[in-house]
Protein backbone atom coordinates (compact mmCIF):
# COMPACT_ATOMS: atom_id res chain seq x y z
CA UNK A 1 0.00 0.00 0.00
CA UNK A 2 1.97 2.96 -1.23
CA UNK A 3 -0.11 5.83 -0.04
CA UNK A 4 -0.21 4.98 3.38
CA UNK A 5 3.65 3.91 3.16
CA UNK A 6 4.38 7.09 2.22
CA UNK A 7 2.36 8.83 4.29
CA UNK A 8 3.84 7.50 7.41
CA UNK A 9 7.18 7.92 6.06
CA UNK A 10 6.26 11.98 6.03
CA UNK A 11 5.06 11.59 8.75
CA UNK A 12 7.97 10.85 10.70
CA UNK A 13 10.14 13.01 8.47
CA UNK A 14 7.94 15.61 9.63
CA UNK A 15 7.24 14.98 13.29
CA UNK A 16 11.28 14.45 13.69
CA UNK A 17 12.27 16.81 11.37
CA UNK A 18 14.09 19.22 14.35
CA UNK A 19 16.64 21.50 12.83
CA UNK A 20 15.82 23.09 9.72
CA UNK A 21 15.16 22.14 6.21
CA UNK A 22 18.93 20.40 5.63
CA UNK A 23 18.41 18.55 8.79
CA UNK A 24 15.58 17.32 7.67
CA UNK A 25 17.35 16.43 4.40
CA UNK A 26 18.94 13.44 6.03
CA UNK A 27 15.37 12.14 7.63
CA UNK A 28 14.25 12.61 3.66
CA UNK A 29 16.91 10.43 2.35
CA UNK A 30 17.06 7.73 4.80
CA UNK A 31 13.00 6.99 4.04
CA UNK A 32 13.33 8.11 0.72
CA UNK A 33 16.68 6.45 -0.90
CA UNK A 34 18.03 4.09 1.81
CA UNK A 35 14.75 2.29 3.23
CA UNK A 36 12.56 2.59 0.61
CA UNK A 37 14.29 2.97 -3.20
CA UNK A 38 11.65 5.62 -3.80
CA UNK A 39 14.62 7.46 -5.75
CA UNK A 40 18.14 8.07 -6.54
CA UNK A 41 20.16 9.97 -3.98
CA UNK A 42 21.42 12.25 -7.43
CA UNK A 43 17.29 12.77 -8.24
CA UNK A 44 17.05 14.19 -4.62
CA UNK A 45 20.12 16.35 -4.86
CA UNK A 46 18.48 17.59 -8.27
CA UNK A 47 15.00 18.48 -6.16
CA UNK A 48 17.22 20.29 -3.62
CA UNK A 49 18.58 21.82 -6.15
CA UNK A 50 15.11 22.65 -7.44
CA UNK A 51 13.56 23.86 -4.52
CA UNK A 52 16.06 26.32 -3.56
CA UNK A 53 15.28 27.93 -6.67
CA UNK A 54 11.24 27.62 -5.90
CA UNK A 55 9.60 29.59 -2.85
CA UNK A 56 8.46 27.71 0.05
CA UNK A 57 10.42 25.53 2.50
CA UNK A 58 12.71 22.52 1.18
CA UNK A 59 10.60 20.13 3.36
CA UNK A 60 7.38 20.52 1.37
CA UNK A 61 9.18 20.67 -2.01
CA UNK A 62 10.58 17.32 -1.28
CA UNK A 63 7.22 16.00 -0.08
CA UNK A 64 5.13 17.35 -2.82
CA UNK A 65 7.28 16.03 -5.24
CA UNK A 66 8.18 12.84 -4.23
CA UNK A 67 4.48 12.26 -3.25
CA UNK A 68 3.94 12.64 -7.22
CA UNK A 69 6.81 11.38 -8.53
CA UNK A 70 6.45 7.83 -6.75
CA UNK A 71 2.30 7.77 -7.59
CA UNK A 72 1.93 9.31 -10.54
CA UNK A 73 -1.26 11.51 -9.31
CA UNK A 74 -2.06 14.57 -7.44
CA UNK A 75 -3.56 12.76 -4.73
CA UNK A 76 0.26 11.49 -3.75
CA UNK A 77 1.34 14.72 -3.34
CA UNK A 78 -1.75 16.13 -1.36
CA UNK A 79 -1.11 13.22 1.17
CA UNK A 80 2.32 13.52 0.91
CA UNK A 81 2.54 17.39 1.72
CA UNK A 82 -0.66 16.69 4.48
CA UNK A 83 1.85 13.97 6.17
CA UNK A 84 4.70 16.70 6.71
CA UNK A 85 1.97 19.83 7.49
CA UNK A 86 0.82 17.97 10.20
CA UNK A 87 3.34 18.51 13.50
CA UNK A 88 3.32 21.73 12.90
CA UNK A 89 -0.95 21.31 13.05
CA UNK A 90 -1.08 19.15 16.01
CA UNK A 91 2.16 19.58 17.89
CA UNK A 92 2.80 23.53 17.53
CA UNK A 93 -0.52 24.40 18.22
CA UNK A 94 0.18 22.54 21.64
CA UNK A 95 3.80 23.92 22.12
CA UNK A 96 2.06 27.66 21.67
CA UNK A 97 -0.80 26.70 24.08
CA UNK A 98 1.96 25.95 26.77
CA UNK A 99 4.52 28.16 25.49
CA UNK A 100 5.17 30.17 28.76
CA UNK A 101 5.71 26.76 30.37
CA UNK A 102 7.84 25.49 28.11
CA UNK A 103 9.83 28.28 27.28
CA UNK A 104 12.32 28.68 30.57
CA UNK A 105 11.81 24.10 31.57
CA UNK A 106 14.95 23.31 32.03
CA UNK A 107 14.55 19.49 31.34
CA UNK A 108 13.46 21.10 27.87
CA UNK A 109 16.42 23.26 27.60
CA UNK A 110 18.27 19.75 28.23
CA UNK A 111 17.40 17.84 25.85
CA UNK A 112 18.08 20.70 23.02
CA UNK A 113 21.34 21.17 24.06
CA UNK A 114 22.17 17.32 23.16
CA UNK A 115 20.34 17.05 20.21
CA UNK A 116 22.71 20.06 18.99
CA UNK A 117 25.46 17.72 17.80
CA UNK A 118 22.27 15.02 16.23
CA UNK A 119 21.04 17.88 14.07
CA UNK A 120 24.50 18.79 13.10
CA UNK A 121 25.00 15.02 12.62
CA UNK A 122 22.34 14.88 10.27
CA UNK A 123 23.11 18.01 8.37
CA UNK A 124 26.51 16.52 7.33
CA UNK A 125 25.09 13.49 6.77
CA UNK A 126 23.09 15.02 4.26
CA UNK A 127 26.11 16.69 2.58
CA UNK A 128 27.37 13.22 2.58
CA UNK A 129 25.63 11.01 1.06
CA UNK A 130 25.13 13.42 -1.90
CA UNK A 131 28.78 12.79 -2.45
CA UNK A 132 28.99 9.84 -5.35
CA UNK A 133 29.96 8.59 -8.44
CA UNK A 134 26.83 10.33 -10.48
CA UNK A 135 27.57 14.21 -8.43
CA UNK A 136 31.49 14.10 -8.38
CA UNK A 137 31.83 12.65 -12.17
CA UNK A 138 35.52 14.34 -12.74
CA UNK A 139 37.69 17.58 -11.77
CA UNK A 140 35.16 19.78 -12.88
CA UNK A 141 33.02 18.79 -10.56
CA UNK A 142 35.33 19.22 -7.84
CA UNK A 143 36.56 22.96 -9.60
CA UNK A 144 32.66 23.70 -9.03
CA UNK A 145 32.06 22.52 -5.86
CA UNK A 146 35.42 24.43 -4.74
CA UNK A 147 33.92 27.40 -6.00
CA UNK A 148 30.68 27.25 -4.75
CA UNK A 149 31.91 26.22 -1.54
CA UNK A 150 33.66 29.70 -0.97
CA UNK A 151 30.69 31.47 -2.76
CA UNK A 152 28.32 30.07 -0.27
CA UNK A 153 31.23 30.49 2.81
CA UNK A 154 31.25 34.36 1.97
CA UNK A 155 27.04 34.48 2.03
CA UNK A 156 26.84 35.07 -1.97
CA UNK A 157 22.99 34.34 -2.53
CA UNK A 158 22.18 30.48 -3.11
CA UNK A 159 19.40 30.88 -6.09
CA UNK A 160 22.19 33.52 -7.98
CA UNK A 161 24.40 30.27 -7.15
CA UNK A 162 22.73 27.56 -8.71
CA UNK A 163 21.89 29.58 -11.59
CA UNK A 164 25.65 30.15 -12.03
CA UNK A 165 26.69 26.53 -11.70
CA UNK A 166 23.49 25.74 -14.52
CA UNK A 167 25.19 28.00 -16.54
CA UNK A 168 28.95 26.46 -15.68
CA UNK A 169 27.22 23.01 -16.36
CA UNK A 170 26.28 23.65 -19.55
CA UNK A 171 28.96 25.36 -21.00
CA UNK A 172 31.57 22.34 -19.69
CA UNK A 173 29.59 19.30 -20.26
CA UNK A 174 27.85 19.76 -23.72
CA UNK B 1 -13.91 35.39 8.82
CA UNK B 2 -11.84 39.00 7.45
CA UNK B 3 -8.88 37.91 9.93
CA UNK B 4 -8.70 34.15 8.72
CA UNK B 5 -8.85 35.49 4.91
CA UNK B 6 -5.89 37.85 6.40
CA UNK B 7 -3.72 35.08 7.94
CA UNK B 8 -4.92 33.09 4.95
CA UNK B 9 -3.43 36.02 2.07
CA UNK B 10 -0.29 36.79 4.66
CA UNK B 11 1.24 33.67 4.88
CA UNK B 12 0.42 32.88 1.24
CA UNK B 13 2.10 35.56 0.10
CA UNK B 14 5.22 34.53 2.58
CA UNK B 15 4.72 30.93 1.19
CA UNK B 16 4.64 32.53 -2.43
CA UNK B 17 7.90 34.97 -2.43
CA UNK B 18 10.49 33.55 -0.11
CA UNK B 19 13.01 31.95 -1.30
CA UNK B 20 15.56 29.15 0.71
CA UNK B 21 15.45 27.77 3.96
CA UNK B 22 13.12 28.86 6.49
CA UNK B 23 15.67 31.27 7.87
CA UNK B 24 15.52 33.66 4.66
CA UNK B 25 11.80 33.67 5.04
CA UNK B 26 12.21 35.73 8.82
CA UNK B 27 12.80 39.21 7.73
CA UNK B 28 9.37 39.54 5.67
CA UNK B 29 7.37 37.30 8.13
CA UNK B 30 8.46 40.22 10.67
CA UNK B 31 7.77 42.72 8.44
CA UNK B 32 4.00 41.33 7.36
CA UNK B 33 3.34 40.56 10.83
CA UNK B 34 5.16 42.25 13.56
CA UNK B 35 5.63 46.08 10.92
CA UNK B 36 2.52 45.48 8.49
CA UNK B 37 -0.15 43.84 10.35
CA UNK B 38 0.81 44.92 13.84
CA UNK B 39 -0.45 41.54 14.97
CA UNK B 40 2.62 41.07 17.67
CA UNK B 41 4.87 43.05 19.06
CA UNK B 42 8.48 42.20 18.04
CA UNK B 43 10.17 40.74 21.17
CA UNK B 44 7.14 38.86 21.72
CA UNK B 45 7.22 37.73 18.33
CA UNK B 46 11.13 36.71 18.50
CA UNK B 47 10.59 34.60 21.29
CA UNK B 48 7.86 32.62 20.32
CA UNK B 49 9.67 32.26 16.89
CA UNK B 50 12.52 30.87 18.70
CA UNK B 51 10.29 28.07 20.35
CA UNK B 52 8.83 27.75 16.55
CA UNK B 53 12.31 27.21 15.28
CA UNK B 54 13.04 24.28 18.20
CA UNK B 55 10.00 22.55 17.57
CA UNK B 56 9.81 19.93 14.74
CA UNK B 57 8.83 20.25 11.07
CA UNK B 58 10.00 23.32 8.90
CA UNK B 59 9.48 26.30 10.48
CA UNK B 60 8.02 28.30 8.75
CA UNK B 61 4.74 26.43 9.21
CA UNK B 62 5.67 26.39 12.42
CA UNK B 63 5.36 30.16 12.46
CA UNK B 64 2.04 30.18 10.68
CA UNK B 65 0.86 28.13 13.31
CA UNK B 66 1.39 30.64 16.69
CA UNK B 67 0.76 33.54 14.52
CA UNK B 68 -3.03 31.98 13.47
CA UNK B 69 -3.36 30.76 17.03
CA UNK B 70 -3.05 33.85 18.22
CA UNK B 71 -5.44 35.72 16.12
CA UNK B 72 -7.89 33.05 15.94
CA UNK B 73 -7.07 30.12 17.41
CA UNK B 74 -6.62 26.61 16.13
CA UNK B 75 -9.06 27.58 12.71
CA UNK B 76 -6.56 30.73 12.42
CA UNK B 77 -3.04 28.30 12.59
CA UNK B 78 -5.13 26.38 9.98
CA UNK B 79 -5.69 29.09 7.44
CA UNK B 80 -2.16 30.39 8.24
CA UNK B 81 -0.91 26.89 7.53
CA UNK B 82 -2.82 26.67 4.27
CA UNK B 83 -1.45 29.75 2.81
CA UNK B 84 1.91 29.24 3.74
CA UNK B 85 1.59 25.43 1.73
CA UNK B 86 -0.03 26.15 -1.36
CA UNK B 87 1.98 28.35 -3.60
CA UNK B 88 5.03 25.56 -2.94
CA UNK B 89 2.25 23.08 -3.74
CA UNK B 90 1.36 24.07 -6.48
CA UNK B 91 4.50 25.24 -8.14
CA UNK B 92 6.41 21.77 -7.50
CA UNK B 93 3.07 19.92 -8.98
CA UNK B 94 3.88 21.41 -12.16
CA UNK B 95 7.21 21.15 -11.87
CA UNK B 96 6.98 17.48 -11.18
CA UNK B 97 4.86 16.94 -14.13
CA UNK B 98 6.93 18.13 -16.50
CA UNK B 99 10.55 18.15 -15.23
CA UNK B 100 10.57 13.99 -16.27
CA UNK B 101 10.10 15.14 -19.85
CA UNK B 102 12.90 18.00 -19.61
CA UNK B 103 15.69 15.57 -18.31
CA UNK B 104 16.24 13.59 -21.47
CA UNK B 105 17.59 17.40 -22.65
CA UNK B 106 20.86 17.62 -23.09
CA UNK B 107 20.64 20.74 -22.08
CA UNK B 108 18.80 20.50 -18.79
CA UNK B 109 21.34 17.35 -18.20
CA UNK B 110 24.23 19.45 -18.38
CA UNK B 111 22.99 22.22 -16.38
CA UNK B 112 22.02 19.38 -13.56
CA UNK B 113 25.23 18.43 -13.47
CA UNK B 114 26.63 21.52 -12.74
CA UNK B 115 24.18 22.21 -9.89
CA UNK B 116 25.17 18.91 -8.05
CA UNK B 117 28.03 19.55 -7.08
CA UNK B 118 26.50 23.23 -6.01
CA UNK B 119 23.79 21.75 -3.59
CA UNK B 120 26.87 19.45 -2.03
CA UNK B 121 28.71 23.14 -1.16
CA UNK B 122 25.17 24.60 -0.09
CA UNK B 123 25.11 21.89 2.65
CA UNK B 124 28.49 21.50 3.62
CA UNK B 125 28.86 25.30 4.83
CA UNK B 126 26.11 25.27 7.34
CA UNK B 127 27.07 22.06 8.18
CA UNK B 128 30.96 23.39 9.03
CA UNK B 129 29.34 26.67 10.26
CA UNK B 130 27.24 24.74 12.71
CA UNK B 131 30.37 22.42 13.94
CA UNK B 132 32.64 25.36 14.29
CA UNK B 133 30.32 26.57 17.64
CA UNK B 134 29.88 23.19 19.39
CA UNK B 135 32.56 22.10 22.45
CA UNK B 136 35.24 19.73 20.62
CA UNK B 137 33.56 16.36 22.54
CA UNK B 138 30.10 17.54 20.41
CA UNK B 139 32.13 18.13 17.21
CA UNK B 140 33.12 14.34 17.69
CA UNK B 141 29.86 13.15 18.05
CA UNK B 142 28.50 15.32 15.48
CA UNK B 143 30.90 13.48 12.80
CA UNK B 144 30.70 10.60 14.25
CA UNK B 145 26.53 10.61 13.63
CA UNK B 146 27.01 11.94 9.96
CA UNK B 147 29.20 9.29 9.21
CA UNK B 148 26.88 6.40 11.06
CA UNK B 149 23.98 7.66 9.28
CA UNK B 150 25.36 7.92 5.72
CA UNK B 151 27.21 5.01 5.86
CA UNK B 152 25.61 2.68 7.94
CA UNK B 153 22.36 3.90 6.82
CA UNK B 154 20.87 4.14 10.01
CA UNK B 155 18.21 6.76 10.74
CA UNK B 156 18.42 9.59 11.72
CA UNK B 157 15.41 9.23 14.08
CA UNK B 158 17.20 7.25 16.76
CA UNK B 159 20.19 9.78 16.86
CA UNK B 160 17.02 12.51 18.10
CA UNK B 161 15.75 10.18 20.61
CA UNK B 162 18.91 9.30 21.91
CA UNK B 163 20.19 12.84 22.07
CA UNK B 164 16.43 14.07 24.00
CA UNK B 165 17.14 11.28 26.23
CA UNK B 166 20.86 11.98 27.22
CA UNK B 167 19.93 15.76 27.43
CA UNK B 168 16.85 14.78 29.83
CA UNK B 169 18.44 12.23 32.23
CA UNK B 170 21.13 14.91 32.35
CA UNK B 171 19.47 17.77 33.64
CA UNK B 172 18.40 15.20 36.29
CA UNK B 173 21.56 14.76 37.38
CA UNK B 174 22.84 18.61 37.41
CA UNK B 175 21.74 21.02 39.96
CA UNK B 176 19.92 24.21 39.04
CA UNK B 177 22.67 26.37 37.61
CA UNK B 178 25.25 24.34 37.19
CA UNK B 179 26.74 23.85 33.82
CA UNK B 180 25.31 26.19 30.53
CA UNK B 181 21.74 25.22 29.39
CA UNK B 182 22.15 27.40 26.46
Amino acid sequence: MIYLQLFLSYLKIGFFGFGGGYAMLSLIQNEMVTRHGWMTATELADIVAVSQMTPGPIAINCATYVGYTVTGNVWGSMLTTLAVSLPPLTLMVLITIFYTRLRDNRIMQGAMKWMKPMICGMIGAAALLFVNGTTFIDWKSYAIFLVCFLATWFKVDSILMICLSAVAGILLYI
Amino acid sequence: MKTLLQLFWTFFKIGAFTFGSGYAMIPMIEKEVVDRRKWFDRDDFYDQFALASSAPGPFALNTAVFVGYKMKGWWGSLFAVLGAVIPSFLIILVIAMYLADFRGNRYVEAAFKGIRPAVIALIAVPFINMLRKLPWYFMVLGCAVAAVICYLGVSPIYFILAGAAIGIVLTFYSKPGEGDTK
